[in-house]
């Protein structure tokens, strides 16, 4: 078990490794001098000599990467090129939103796509079923952002059920915060929600099909605890998985997501920052995501043995 | 999405925590800018969104008022010697920065002294001034090495730069570096922990403020602040923007697509009103330096094809907000006249510009117009100019990205292949236009606005015009400076347009204006 | 891709046959394949099918609302939104069925030669996990920061997002291939590797991919959009379905059709694509294809 963990680990640090190699390397693809992209706007020639002396930019590629490793170690993810502002205090100020709205999603899409996923596997080829199957291959269908708009016209225009934009911290309250959290959520979640139904039914098919389940329904089990009880647990690792997988749908919706709905979060300093090409928030981000999107699927890998027992590490 | 009724425990604390937040309750502003403020330097940069900013933060010795009278401001009182060479201001008692420290004659040259190295008419100031000396804390003196009609309206200029008084150590900064220290006198304080750029910006009533006795007009007269606080909430969707403002989640939106108007007429609770009765100008902005615009007959050739009713329609969307306007100085002040226009107001003339673009000898060489998506008033010009260079059957490439980007981008000098720029759109307040002054007519090279056109003849035709001693000598230099930017022309204007502005019907006193000014609004 | 599959001449292989009879069993596959294969014929006869020019400007004619003139409307420049979503079908197709094309031929070509030499294997991997941690929008418009906009480099971003998960596949299937009595047997016979890859490994791995290169289809016309959308994708004076839809997004509320017409074309073409990878996924795996 530890040596798995440790090799697990072990095998993290890499993706990360050229994950942060990847991040580095976006500066020096881009097209013309990056001290030039950073003096930005009323630079002379010296500010640009002074800038490219300042971020070692004439040092050779793996010196300058080593000098970005080694502050990154530090907790120094360099300085915006719009606000001058370091880029993790930047990140700071937007953590909340995005962690509210994404853990938000996370809970209410599985609470919801699960039960379905398992109700279709059992009435298989009734109009439940297609009516969830319909469902999930709709969700795949229809962009975010038109989702958002729908939602924001019918319940925040027509009803004025719920707030149209922005967030407030859990601090002032929570029908406040959840309030604001509710139509992003059902938006960024369809999709998400679609993947979870799909593949919890496909794995329960699968499951119902065994031996074993047929021996428990023989034995005169009753359905509700065969399906939950027996058929569910075992069709654990695969959904369990998806929903691991299924993270980067949430990030890449969060983009969307918090630009339609003014939600001041990571999702929306991405945007800000790809159209103002503002690389080091760029690299921030980008590193930030894929760190909790590699750790996040680290656990799920690590907790398939709640699920099957038989698996050893 | 039932959370929290699921636990009681929760719902109890919510119900705690919204009960404190209330007892505690401001007079909150909310207010969507039209941009997002990055920079904090009123004077590095020109952008309107950091010249609002700099009217809540700063003060100015003199102010400009709805007639467009300049009124004194921070100044008591002010003498101008006999031979017109010796102006002598004096300051108003109890002025404070928000550091505490009093307002000295020493900060008001500092940053005078500043503001003239980057502002057009300041930079005209600065070649008629022999010197600034303080006499005492209070009065300080402005001599001139020839009379300088516009002094007055240049201390009291109302659009970017606007010479904003700052503390002495603040305003020592080079004139070329951005300042990020946001310490002013004015009415209200930034609050620069609160900042999220991108977000949100916010301003707490300044207490110290003494505002001046007279009624409030545009930036002249009494700034008093009646709210706590304002927070700036930068919405760049405007769907988004528009339901928020009809949800009452915010009180003000600066600046909306004139489409949207009817809907937000339809809710009584929600006012749009004009903000400057002068309207703004459409601009556009070539590249002097570098191919194809660097040849006067390629720009000649655009003159002959820009038909300003399209630009009208696509910024303004319908005529009611808008009108064309074939003068370089803002159509309905005392310059503003239609000589020399005849190329722009004319029947349209494909083939004419066709000829001149073979003239010029063009070889197919790329043209990029910059365009920048956030703003549709340059989105649609932009969008508008790339099909009319399509229709003459240039080689044109629109590339789009935010505004923030296309400021950074039109400061490049170099070719298209490396990062250059051929055309981009903008639009002036109206009140910016009036005269030659700081308009981007002016043609002075490097010192000229992005584009940096040169060309001596229009120069001293402005050079007369500074000079003219009375309204119609200035009449006549302004004709004579238009029928030389018809021939040259540093830009084309594209179209007059009225910006909408709108806000919820809880508040009163809002100062409509080209500009924004927050005092004076009571929410109630 | 749709019509080959559907125009195959009878007396094509037994994969093909089995194709064909797994479609029969699955209506709504060949629903997805008909929308589809309809969007084609519309983006192949755009010029015929009554538009005119999309770019088209005419301020004057401006937010007119559906009519028998302008079917869809008009935008807010005035341009018809008939002809501006009948030629996006163009944009979108291209970038759908480009990306598909490229990232499995890429895919695969990687995925082939690292399935078979293991020490290239072992550093590719790590290459492409890495990349696959970084979420494949995020990658997209990381990428699109770094060039200028066109639709070449949409397909170029969208297509270094999406690789990392075909090779993936592709690997997982040679792994399992090797091991194949057929496979062990060619190689002890001493046949050299790039025709074991070409007659042994490449034929069966295509049928997963062909399901593959549906969803990838499907998920690129959305990542288009949503690049688009942000700002970050196709230049805003090519009408794709994407910046149609982003373009009015501001008047969704006063002119809905603006949305409505590219969000219905593309929504349903990637409804058409999915039931069609749908059908295909099932045919390939009989024992959950019993149960539909």
């Amino acid at each position: 078990m530890i040596a798995y963990i440790l090799r697990r680990l072990g095998a993290t640090f890499i993706v990360m490794a050229v994950v942060a190699l990847f991040v580095f390397s976006l500066l020096f693809l881009t097209p013309g001098d990056p001290a030039a992209v950073i003096a930005g706007d009323i630079a002379t020639d010296d500010d640009i000599k002074n800038i490219r002396a300042k971020l070692g930019l004439d040092e050779p590629f793996l010196v300058q990467f080593g000098g970005w490793v080694w502050r990154l170690l530090h907790g120094d993810l360099g300085t915006s090129i719009f606000t001058n502002l370091p880029v993790t205090t930047l990140i700071g100020q937007r953590v909340q939103p995005t962690v509210s709205l994404t853990l938000c999603t996370l809970i209410v899409a599985v609470l919801i796509a699960v039960p379905l996923g398992v109700i279709a596997a059992a009435r298989a080829g009734t109009w439940v079923d297609r009516f969830v199957m319909g469902f999930s291959v709709l969700g795949f269908s229809v962009p975010v952002f038109v989702l958002a708009y729908v939602l924001i016209i019918v319940f925040s225009v027509q009803l004025e059920w719920l707030p149209v934009q922005g967030y407030r911290p859990l601090k002032e309250g929570m029908w406040p915060w959840l309030s604001h959290l509710i139509l992003p959520s059902i938006a960024l979640g369809t999709v998400y929600m679609a993947l979870i139904a799909r593949i919890t039914r496909a794995a329960m098919l699968d499951v119902l099909s065994q031996d074993y389940i047929r021996t428990a329904n023989a034995k005169g089990l009753a359905p509700r605890a065969v399906l939950t009880r027996h058929a569910l647990k075992n069709a654990g690792v695969p959904i369990i998985t998806v929903i691991g997988i299924g993270i980067a749908l949430l990030i890449s919706g969060a983009i969307v997501t918090e630009t339609v709905f003014a939600i001041p979060g990571i999702g929306r300093l991405t945007v800000d920052a790809i159209l103002r090409r503002d690389y080091p928030i760029i690299q921030g981000v980008i590193l930030l995501f894929s760190g909790v999107y590699v750790l996040i699927n680290l656990l799920v890998d690590l907790s398939y043995r709640l699920f099957d027992p038989r698996i050893r590490y | 999405m039932k959370l929290a009724s699921a636990s009681p425990r929760a719902l109890a604390l919510a119900l705690a925590l919204t009960a404190s937040c209330a007892s505690a309750q401001q007079n909150v502003l909310k207010f969507i800018p039209s941009a997002d403020l990055r920079i904090l330097d009123p004077i590095a940069t020109t952008a309107y969104i950091t010249q609002n900013h700099g009217y809540l933060v700063y003060d100015t010795l003199f102010a400009t008022d709805a007639k467009f009278q300049v009124q004194p401001q921070m100044v008591e009182k002010w003498e101008l010697s006999p031979d017109k060479l010796t102006y002598t201001f004096t300051l108003r008692d109890r002025l404070k920065f928000h550091d505490g420290q009093p307002v000295r004659s020493a900060d008001c040259i500092a940053s005078l002294e500043r503001w003239a190295k980057r502002d057009p008419l300041g930079q005209k100031l600065a070649e008629a001034t022999e010197s600034w000396s303080a006499v005492n804390d209070k009065t300080f003196r402005l001599k001139l090495k020839k009379p300088f009609p516009l002094t007055l309206d240049a201390l009291g200029k109302l659009a970017s730069n606007v010479p904003f008084i700052m503390p002495e150590r603040i305003a020592k900064t080079d004139a070329f570096q951005n300042i990020t220290d946001a310490t002013g006198s004015g009415p209200f304080k930034f609050v620069k922990e609160e900042w999220v750029p991108g977000n949100k910006v916010v301003y707490v009533k300044n207490t110290d403020y003494v505002p001046r006795k007279d009624a409030p007009s545009w930036a002249a007269g009494g700034k008093v602040v009646k709210v706590d606080r304002v927070e700036w909430i930068y919405i760049p969707d405007s769907a988004t923007a528009a339901a928020a403002l009809n949800a009452g989640e915010v009180d003000w939106w600066e600046q909306l697509p004139p489409d949207l108007i009817p809907m937000l007429r339809k809710n009584k609770d929600v006012r749009v009103e004009t903000r400057d009765p002068l309207g703004s100008i459409g601009i556009m902005r070539f590249n002097f330096l570098q191919p194809p615009f660097n040849n006067q007959k390629m720009r000649e050739a655009l003159l002959y094809v820009v038909n300003q009713h399209d630009y009208v329609l696509a910024i303004a969307g319908d005529e009611k907000n808008g009108r064309p306007c074939y003068s370089f100085f803002t159509c309905g002040t005392p310059l503003s006249s239609e000589v020399g226009a005849e190329p722009l107001k004319g029947k349209r003339d494909f083939d004419r510009a066709k000829k001149l673009i073979q003239e010029s000898g063009y070889k197919g060489e790329k043209i990029v117009i910059l365009s920048a998506t956030d703003l549709p008033i340059v989105h649609s010009q932009s969008l508008i100019t790339a099909d009319l260079l399509r229709k003459l059957g240039l080689n044109a490439e629109l590339q789009a990205g935010d505004w923030g980007t296309l400021t950074t981008r039109r400061t490049s000098k170099e070719p298209v292949e490396k990062g250059g720029w051929s055309i981009f759109h903008s639009y002036a307040v109206g009140p910016q236009l009036i005269s030659p002054a700081s308009s981007p007519i002016r043609a002075s090279g490097e010192n000229a606005w992005f584009g940096w056109p040169t060309d001596k003849k229009l120069e001293e035709l402005r050079e007369a015009w500074f000079n003219a001693s009375n309204p119609a000598a200035a009449k006549k230099a302004a004709d004579a400076v238009q029928l030389q930017a018809f021939k040259f022309v540093p830009y084309i204007p594209t179209a007059q347009f009225i910006i909408p502005t709108a806000y919820r019907s809880n508040l009163s006193g809002v100062i409509v204006a080209p500009m924004i000014f927050l005092w004076n609004v009571e929410k109630k | 891709m749709t019509t080959a599959v559907l125009t195959a001449p009878k007396s094509a292989s037994p994969t093909w046959q089995w194709f064909r009879d797994a479609f029969r069993r699955h209506p709504t596959a060949i629903v997805g394949g008909m929308v589809l294969a309809a969007m084609v014929l519309i983006a192949l006869l755009a010029p015929w099918l009554g538009t005119v020019d999309p770019q088209a400007l005419s301020p004057i004619q401006r937010l007119k609302p559906p009519s028998s003139e302008h079917w869809f409307g008009t935008d807010m420049l005035g341009r018809d939104v008939y002809s501006r979503v009948i030629y996006g079908s163009r944009i979108s197709l291209t970038v759908g069925i480009a990306v598909a094309a490229f990232s499995i031929a890429v895919g695969l070509a990687i995925g082939l030669v690292t399935g078979f030499i293991r020490w290239l294997d072992a550093i590719v991997m790590r290459v492409m996990d890495g990349l696959m941690s970084i979420p494949s929008v995020l990658l997209a418009i990381a990428l699109m920061a770094l060039t200028k906009a066109s639709v070449g480099n949409v397909i170029l971003a969208i297509t270094i997002a999406e690789v990392p998960r075909v090779v993936r596949l592709v690997r997982s299937l040679v792994l399992s291939l090797r091991e194949q009595p057929y496979v062990e047997a060619a190689i002890a016979a001493g046949t050299n590797l790039p025709l074991i890859l070409l007659r042994h490994i490449l034929p069966n791995t295509l049928a997963p991919l062909l399901v593959q290169g549906t969803y990838i289809c499907a998920s690129a016309m959305i990542i288009e959009a949503i690049l688009s959308f942000i700002g970050a994708g196709t230049p805003p004076n090519v009408p794709s379905w994407g910046n149609i839809m982003a373009e009015a997004r501001s008047l969704f509320q006063i002119a809905g059709y603006l949305i409505f017409f590219p969000g219905l074309f593309l929504s349903l073409t990637v409804l058409a694509v999915n039931l069609l990878g749908d059908g295909m996924r099932d045919a390939l795996d009989p024992r959950l294809a019993r149960r539909m």
